[in-house]
């Protein structure tokens, strides 16, 4: 994120004079014991040691091994999901500070560099809380399957290599492949609203990733095959045209995809396409 | 109740590299899967990988290369202790293995006249490492993962994910046992149900966690591999751990910092006063231990990747003198002007400032060795196949026949239980004693397609006893079985952080601490023993242990607690191999033992779970080595004469 190196780069010269002194971060947790329950807030103070590299992840797992609130109460541990810690599977996307990311990349001694400092922690809300700061995002995987995100091959036997692709091509693919489908698109889109109903997802708009992932294949050889296809869902109820170019989607990007330029393309691309089926009546 | 319908299926377990490729290639031979996974498949720890593939290609040919030449490095690299078979066919299948990925559409960087561009890595002689971006392992995941949901789309996958697997389900005594199926746990509904199967496939990866801090994902436990062993399976060469030697230690994990930062001039030091609190840039030079540099006069900061490992260790952890009495080290570039780092280290740099929350060009970076990957895992089997050799992979091999494995046999990556098989980092085969970098992902994209194949005439085979015609009483015990052991846990739970003697988190960190400090780098008797004793208390206080979470919805507490116990049990097996390997052989360093003993130890080591006393009796297998004769692996040994560091990069290359 190009906040987290902003920081970090003015921060960098402090941090170091003042090495290991410790401070105390107060986290507040918005909770929620399971789907449908209703919410409330909770606080735990964590001990930080300036220049241990602490962040949001490792603070939860202090709590996990000790969970009493700031005010003595002993409670349930905090719920939260992870995978990698080092920001490439999107798994512990969430609401620090209001600003959704991931949280294993949010460094305390950016976000709360002194004594007393607080941060707050959400559940992304675009999709619906299994508990605490888990959310269940299936919709974005859903939405993959709608979207055909995937190469047609023949099968797995050998035939030879793949086609052959310029660097240019590549580089393009490559930045809409680094999507981890981690959500932080959708949380900031207006237009991109919490459907809890499965059976809905189909007509709720796609979002940015998805549209993303569109671009990725429809510029690869083999996969364009289906693009047709793909632009059809693109046309569709919760297609491109639900995007009203708020342009929040590519700022919050942790990966920095060039979420707008895609579906500036994939908006000229089924123009086209509905201009042609105009024409030739298909 | 076992969910029960006529139709055949196969369970995979673990979606990552090696689960999701042998799930599409078991779609593709007519099998209906049922895939779980203890986060959304596209979530696995494979993502991580960042450095590449290896695989023989037509530059590297012509220039010198071969498949043969491939699997010479590999089988040198893991001393000699790797089943060459496998090594074999996997290298053969390699350039294969890449041009279906290719076919996927995986953004493979690319030459200017459009063909897949390749790496040398870490100075190997030949190009031989593809590579997408800085992301290669995210690539390749995605690619499969891909081709998973079009099969899923299909109707012939169906997902479980935020399931945990409890326990492999089996029928039968002595050579009639078989793996029927499964039982698991949905993660958030807490359900625990048995699910049947033809056969079942264990691809559920490494076992960092036992390690504590490593540079694995959270995922990575172990327990699903420690559940296998104690069901009966066989658990081969554990003793052997790889280490990263430069990782960026986290309060939570440790981040990889690629060896290009050695490469490219970085010093180690540690203040020469153990404890000084100092900023580094305000201790002079005098006052700084360049303790590579001093001991190793020619080589200096460029030793090889095992002796940096021991050294800083030691420097650390048997002298006390880790900055600020921590386990830790300065990795210096400081010295190097801004330019020249941003252009050749930019990547890595942004890496260390993201995690770290500094700027390496100003401030020294501070690591430590992780561990990184488990060259041991579930033991597995296969088919010879003698052949003639190939006149173009195997060109110059010097042998008359080669020995590959055969396609399709049914045995094919078989754990000692029929029907229940294991690939991917899970696995033991394929590296032996050391892995060599950018083969992990070759491994296990391979052990997929190339099992899968197999494991679909093992179904075929037994047709005449399908898994819904098993006594219902094999799944029903064990759901009552993992039923009682789950209430049991929450029955203790209490709120608050309780007493630290039984906290789980609390006994996870000691037993990380241990295995980090007694089986990882440096070995010997006067550490393993005691870590055997540390890990029994452990034990023994985990059968005492408490929860805080009693809830019946989404309880990561008790999933974390039981896999706790699971993992001491693989702890042991780390432990008990390494002290009774007496001898020094690829990332196994005994410094009561500096030698390789081939007489005594090129074997497998074998470890069965023994219900009676809970623990493991260990026993060794020959290791089937009919193609190259062990010679010495000789690189990097410090004080020779001939510099070996561009062969030992070559071997340890990558991540
Ligand atoms: C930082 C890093 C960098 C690396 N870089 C490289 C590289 O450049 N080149 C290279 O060749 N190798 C590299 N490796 C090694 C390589 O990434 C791994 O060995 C490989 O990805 C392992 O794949 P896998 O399919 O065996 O398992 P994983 O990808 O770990 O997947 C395991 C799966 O099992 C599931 N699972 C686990 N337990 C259970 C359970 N109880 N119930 C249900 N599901 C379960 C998980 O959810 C997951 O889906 C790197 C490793 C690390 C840590
Ligand atoms: S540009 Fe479109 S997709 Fe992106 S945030 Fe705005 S409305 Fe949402
Ligand atoms: S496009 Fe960016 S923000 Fe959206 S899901 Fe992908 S990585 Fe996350
Ligand atoms: S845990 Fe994978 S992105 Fe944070």
């Amino acid at each position: 994120m190009t906040t987290t190196q902003d920081q970090s780069s003015t921060n960098s010269g402090a941090a170091s004079s003042e090495a290991a002194e410790k401070r105390t971060v107060r986290f507040r947790i918005q909770r929620c014991l399971g789907p449908n329950k209703p919410a409330h807030w909770e606080a735990f103070d964590v001990p930080i040691l300036a220049g241990e590299g602490a962040n949001v992840i490792s603070c939860l797992q202090y709590i996990a091994r000790r969970p009493i609130t700031a005010d003595g109460k002993e409670t349930d541990p905090v719920v939260w999901d992870s995978g990698c810690l080092e920001e490439v599977c999107g798994a512990c996307t969430m609401i620090v500070n209001g600003q959704v990311r991931q949280s294993c990349s949010c460094l305390i001694d950016n976000e709360a560099p002194n004594d007393g400092d607080v941060i707050s922690l959400q559940p992304m809300s675009k999709f619906p809380v299994v508990r605490d700061l888990w959310v269940d995002r299936q919709r974005m995987f859903h939405n993959l399957k709608r979207a055909h995100a995937w190469t047609p091959i023949d099968g797995l036997h050998d035939r030879g290599a793949g086609p052959q692709e310029t660097a240019k091509n590549q580089e393009t693919r490559y930045i809409f492949s680094t999507c981890m489908t981690c959500g932080c698109c959708l949380e900031a889109c207006p237009q991109f609203l919490l459907v809890d109903e499965p059976a809905k997802w189909d007509e709720s708009f796609v979002g940015a990733n998805t549209i993303g992932q569109v671009r990725l294949f429809n510029l690869h050889p083999t996969a364009k095959e289906e693009a047709g296809e793909r632009l059809e869902v693109l046309m569709g109820p919760g297609g491109v045209s639900d995007c009203g170019n708020a342009q929040n989607c590519v700022k919050v990007c942790p990966k920095e995809i060039p979420l707008t330029e895609g579906i500036a393309a994939m908006g000229r691309a089924t123009t086209v396409k509905a201009v042609k089926q105009f024409f030739t009546g298909e | 109740m076992a969910n029960r319908s006529g139709e055949q299926r196969v369970i995979v377990i673990g979606g990552g590299l090696a689960g999701l490729s042998a799930t599409a290639r078991l779609v593709e031979q007519g099998l209906k899967v049922d895939l779980f996974s203890l986060v959304p498949v596209k979530r696995s720890h494979s993502v991580c990988a960042q450095g590449g593939i290896n695989a023989c290609n037509e530059i590297a040919r012509q220039q010198g290369f071969s498949e043969w030449m491939h699997m010479d490095e590999t089988l040198y690299g893991g001393d000699f202790l790797a089943d060459q078979p496998p090594v074999y066919e996997m290298t053969h299948w390699a350039p294969k293995i890449i041009d279906l990925l290719d076919r996927m559409g995986v953004p493979f960087n690319r030459t200017s006249e459009g063909y897949r561009d390749l790496r040398l890595f870490g100075g190997s002689l030949f190009r031989r490492t593809h590579f997408s971006g800085a992301t290669t392992g995210q690539q390749l995941l995605y690619a499969l993962d891909e081709q998973v949901r079009r099969a899923e789309v299909d109707g012939n996958v169906t997902k479980y994910e935020f399931w945990e697997m409890l326990w492999p389900a089996l029928e039968g005594e002595g050579d009639g046992r078989r793996c029927v199926g499964i039982v698991a746990q949905d993660m958030r509904t807490m359900q625990i149900r048995a699910f049947p199967a033809e056969a079942v496939v264990i691809a559920t990866g490494g076992c960092g966690l036992i390690f504590g801090r490593s540079t694995n994902s959270v995922m990575c436990n172990g327990a699903a591999a420690a559940r296998c062993y104690k069901a009966g399976a066989w658990y081969a060469n554990g003793e052997f751990i790889q280490v990263h030697p430069t990782a960026i230690p986290g309060a939570d994990k440790c981040r990889l910092m690629s060896e290009s930062a050695r490469g490219e001039g970085g010093r180690l030091w540690v203040p020469r006063q153990p404890g000084d609190t100092r900023d580094p840039r305000q201790i002079p030079e005098g006052e700084r231990l360049y303790f590579l540099e001093e001991k190793y006069p020619k080589y200096g900061n460029l030793v090889p990747r095992d002796i940096a490992s021991r050294e800083i260790f030691d420097i650390c952890v048997n002298q006390n003198m880790g900055i600020g009495g921590e386990r830790m080290v300065y990795l210096d570039l400081t010295h190097k002007s801004r330019e020249e780092l941003d252009r050749k280290l930019k990547g890595i740099l942004e890496i260390y400032e993201k995690f770290a929350g500094q700027d390496p060009r100003e401030v020294p970076m501070k690591i430590f060795p992780a561990v990184h990957y488990s060259m041991g895992g579930l033991w597995t089997t296969y088919t010879r196949e003698v052949r003639e050799p190939d006149p173009i992979m195997d060109r110059d091999c010097g042998v008359d026949e080669v020995v590959g494995m055969k396609l399709g046999a049914p045995n094919t990556m078989m754990t000692n239980i029929a029907g229940l098989f294991a690939l991917g980092e899970v696995s033991f085969a394929y590296h032996g004693a050391t892995r060599l970098g950018a083969n992990a992902l070759l491994s296990c994209i391979f052990d997929g397609l190339f099992a899968g194949i197999g494991i679909k005439n093992y179904v075929a085979e037994n047709t005449d006893r399908p898994a819904h015609s098993v006594n219902n009483t094999v799944f029903d015990d064990l759901i009552k079985r993992e039923e009682q052991k789950m209430q049991r846990l929450i029955k203790t739970a209490q709120k608050g952080a309780g007493n630290p003697e039984t906290n789980p988190y609390q006994i996870g960190r000691e037993m990380g601490r241990e295995m980090e400090g007694a089986a990882t780098v440096v070995k010997f008797a006067g550490g393993l023993n005691p870590a055997l004793e540390k890990i029994r208390e452990l034990r023994e206080r985990w059968s005492r242990v408490q929860l805080t979470d009693s809830g019946m919805w989404t309880n990561q507490n008790l999933s974390y607690t039981r896999a706790l116990g699971d993992m001491l049990a693989l702890a042991e097996v780390i432990v008990l191999g390494g002290v009774k390997r007496e001898e020094s052989r690829g990332s196994h360093y005994r410094t009561d033992f500096l030698k390789r003993d081939d007489a005594r130890f090129l074997k497998t080591t074998v470890a069965e779970y023994e219900p009676e006393t809970c623990s493991a009796n260990i026993f060794y297998r020959e290791v089937d080595a009919p193609m190259v004769k062990p010679r010495e692996r000789s690189y990097g040994k410090s004080g020779d004469a001939k510099p070996a560091p561009e062969k030992e990069k070559q071997t340890a290359g990558a991540t």
